[in-house]
């Protein structure tokens, strides 16, 4: 009889070539080290693209012009243009087909974010026209008095 | 056992293994036209949190689970030399009161105040790619590290590797989640979320690997700092006016 | 967003000052668990090691059982990180998608090569047994007899050869096995040591005097548990034939407990252990406080302040101090050497709990803190596999396992 000693070794090598077959079938073809090499490149190329595909949300203000040029026009003359149409009515994605109607946050909560004075010296925040929430009309929506997309209006 | 070698040795995914040599990662890498850096400046950021809040709904994370892609801190440094810090929710509603780290504080004792925008720095060298035990997070070759959702084990082991704090579960795929740069987005020409949504331009995306690139052009011509950079993770989002009380 | 969502770590992390939004206990009891285990597995090993390959006669009784128990422990030790895993289904990616530079890919290439090292110590040691017992069970009537008889045809491998030749071969791969078992042994639990001081984020942790330490602890409890469970079954044993009502088959005094002389002499080589294992953990620490870098503030306020009843109170003084001083005072008894031992492994419980519940229990920021609280009454599957009645599992499972194993593989002799 020929030696038994190899044998553990036999099964050993057999569970390693069970891994090495498991693996072909599960593991994705293009599954490798691409540009950045083994360190930071070892990955499923396709993800990339699967990110790319992603789903956009916010389409900025220029999705918005051609359907609102009564808002778009009177804003974009404002101080406030700066900011997007979306940072109050929520993300487009594919209005109006999805969603058909668009949220108005009317909210004090909202404006406060910039407009509650915060005096911090080396922050341009300290620069925005800005009130102390809790005393100036506490009980009000501040769009009774000021135009959002047109503030500099009054 | 001839048969069994045969079925070991035709199983090696050579294929999958093929490294490439040193000058062909670089030649790679160096090919590529586009680089994408991030360009802060802290003097601009208000605290408004629109970023934040623009992130969580662009990226579908769960609006009201406290953790985030991108969050703005907030600094106070009092007269008497202390530090206070805060950043309730990520400032996904933005700041709008005096209370830091339950102090009330008063205007006249503030020595300076500001507002700190943090996202993924894209390191050169990620640390969190480096420690993933299964090549679930890599670096895109336009320097964007990215996370396979259907890969990832959830070990959390990137997210112990991240000095910035980046990384975090996804609180629905229960995966590892980070700021991607809004890849979706900066693949198609446009912005990210966080970049449209700052009013005041506070956040800039750049290539790196374009000078004419205005973004960049700040960021190689005037003064600009990275964060924790004694990790040696060579990070690609700067930022101007950074104090050394940020952390 | 309405859908179900849940943050991981939210349930028993408090935040204190300034942390980022981000930051949780992701690693919790089970990944203390983890190196408890994977650290118990190696020390078993390399007491059996002592035996076979240097020759430490007085070990040959301890040297059986501990190689099947380190094999129990083995079978134990990656449950802890299927426990943790947010994707356990997706767990052998690890050896499909390997990223060698991480750790913990090249962990579960070294963890498997370990474990065959084992397996085939343990097949060499009992293959004469599996060939006698086919032989013996032989046209035995009954299921379990015929059952029986098939493993252990199964676990010969077909290997009938119990020539004294052929067993004086097999007496040359145990020792052989044993040899190359001891490095990799180190090296496994050295790598779970890695795992952690890699990370250099991580102001605790990174040291590269973490694969030492994890080593030289991880020998500490498994020489320990090895002793304190030969020492409660050889006790039971005697206990249980003293109390039967049974006609015996062997009298008390025949079973005899635990050997009072291979009890002394294991310990010793515990102690040897302990000393190493301390001196490392007190050069860090002292080291850490000269240098004083960065991290140094906040480290020291959780050292001395935070975590200093967890750090100088029960893993230093019980775990480390009081068993020393019980192990080494004259006239060492049974019974004080098994109350000395469930201080050590306490001690080294401990250690593992300070280096990673310790190491997130700052900010990345160093200038917050976290603080964990250990889920003891489960009410979602995720408090009870990451809390405690999840940890007392992973804890009871190598004896049950054990128990099992003894049956095909008994390992425990009388005298």
């Amino acid at each position: 009889m020929r030696s038994h000693v190899l044998r553990p070794l036999w099964v050993v090598m057999g569970v390693v070539a069970l891994i090495l077959v498991a693996r072909q079938f599960v593991v994705p073809e293009d599954f490798g080290i691409h540009e950045r090499g083994f360190m930071y490149g070892y990955h499923r190329k396709s993800n990339e693209e699967e990110w790319k595909a992603f789903k956009v949300k916010y389409r900025t203000k220029d999705y918005c012009r051609d359907c609102h040029p009564d808002k778009y026009g009177e804003n974009i003359t404002s101080k406030h243009r700066i900011i997007q149409c979306e940072n109050c009515h929520g993300p487009a994605v594919d209005h109006p087909d999805s969603p058909p109607k668009l949220s108005i946050d009317r909210s004090r909560s909202l404006c406060i974010r910039c407009h509650a004075y915060l005096p911090y010296p080396t922050s341009q925040r300290s620069e925005i026209k800005g009130i102390d929430p809790g005393e100036h009309n506490p009980d009000m929506e501040c769009s009774m008095c000021h135009n959002p997309h047109k503030p500099d209006m009054g | 056992m001839t048969t069994l070698r045969g079925a070991a040795a035709s199983a090696l995914p050579l294929a999958a293994f093929r490294f490439l040599t040193r000058s062909e990662a670089r030649a790679a890498v160096e090919g590529a036209k586009v680089r994408w850096g991030f360009l802060v400046d802290t003097y601009k950021c208000v605290g408004c949190g629109f970023c934040v809040k623009a992130c969580k709904l662009e990226n579908e994370v769960p609006y009201d689970a406290p953790v985030t892609r991108t969050w703005v801190e907030r600094y106070v440094i009092l007269k008497d030399g202390r530090m206070l810090a805060d950043t309730p929710l990520g400032a996904r509603d933005g700041f709008t009161g005096m209370e830091v780290q339950g102090v009330q504080v008063r205007k006249r004792e503030i020595a300076k105040a500001f507002f700190v925008p943090k996202l993924c720095n894209q390191c050169e060298n990620p640390p969190c790619v480096q420690v993933c035990p299964v090549g679930a997070t890599y670096q895109a070759p336009d320097g964007v590290v990215l996370i396979d959702r259907s890969w990832c084990i959830g070990c959390g082991y990137c997210i112990m590797a991240c000095p910035y704090g980046v990384r975090f579960f996804h609180p629905v795929y229960r995966v590892a989640e980070k700021c991607t740069f809004c890849y979706h987005r900066i693949s198609k020409g446009m912005k990210t979320a966080c970049v449209d949504a700052c009013p005041f331009g506070a956040r800039q995306l750049a290539n790196l690997k374009d000078p004419n690139d205005p973004v960049t052009r700040v960021i190689l011509t005037q003064r600009v700092a990275v964060l924790k950079d004694e990790y040696g993770t060579k990070p690609q989002a700067y930022y101007i006016g950074l104090d050394e009380n940020v952390r | 967003m309405t859908e179900e969502w849940s943050v991981h770590g939210l349930e028993w992390t408090i935040k204190e000052l300034f942390v980022y939004p981000n930051e949780y206990i992701y690693w919790s009891i089970q990944i203390v668990m983890y190196p408890l285990m994977t650290g118990l597995v190696a020390g078993a090993f390399v007491l059996s090691s002592l035996y076979h390959v240097f020759g430490q006669k007085d070990l040959k009784d301890m040297a059986k059982f501990s190689l099947v128990f380190s094999f129990a422990l083995l079978i134990v030790a990656p449950m802890p990180l299927m426990f943790h895993l947010q994707q356990p289904l997706r767990g052998l990616e690890v050896f499909f998608t390997p990223h060698f530079t991480s750790a913990i890919s090249a962990f579960g290439i070294v963890f498997f090569t370990y474990s065959m090292i084992v397996a085939s110590e343990i097949w060499f040691v009992y293959r004469r047994f599996f060939v006698e017992q086919v032989s013996s069970l032989e046209g035995k009537e009954g299921i379990g007899n015929t059952l029986k008889r098939f493993i252990y045809r199964m676990l010969t491998l077909g290997a009938y050869d119990i020539s004294e030749e052929a067993l004086r071969k097999d007496e040359r791969a145990i020792k052989i096995l044993a040899a190359v078992g001891i490095p990799v042994a180190c090296f496994l639990h050295g790598y779970a040591g890695f795992i952690f001081g890699s990370v250099k984020a991580n102001a605790l942790w990174m040291t590269p005097l973490m694969p030492v330490i994890f080593i030289m602890s991880a020998i500490v409890s498994g020489i320990a548990l090895c002793m304190l469970t030969y020492i409660v079954i050889m006790e039971w044993k005697k206990f249980r034939i003293r109390t039967s009502s049974r006609p015996r088959q062997l009298t008390a005094e025949e079973v005899g407990g635990a050997e009072v002389d291979l009890v002394k002499k294991s310990s010793r080589y515990l102690l040897g252990f302990m000393v190493v294992a301390i001196t490392l953990e007190i050069l860090d620490l002292v080291f850490r406080g000269y240098t004083a870098v960065k991290s140094w503030d906040i480290l020291r306020s959780v050292i001395y302040g935070k975590d200093f009843v967890n750090i100088f109170i029960l893993q230093y003084t019980f775990g480390n101090l009081i068993p020393f001083v019980m192990l080494l005072l004259p006239g060492l008894t049974v019974r004080r050497t098994a109350v000395a031992l469930v201080l050590v492994i306490f001690g080294v419980f401990m250690m593992r709990w300070n280096v990673v519940i310790g190491g997130q229990a700052f900010s990345l920021s160093f200038a917050g803190y976290m603080h964990y609280h250990l889920p003891v009454i489960p009410h979602s599957f995720e408090t009870y596999k990451e809390g405690l009645f999840g940890a007392l599992t992973i804890a009871v499972m190598p004896f049950v396992l054990f128990w099992g194993i003894n049956k095909l593989l008994p390992s425990l002799r009388y005298k």
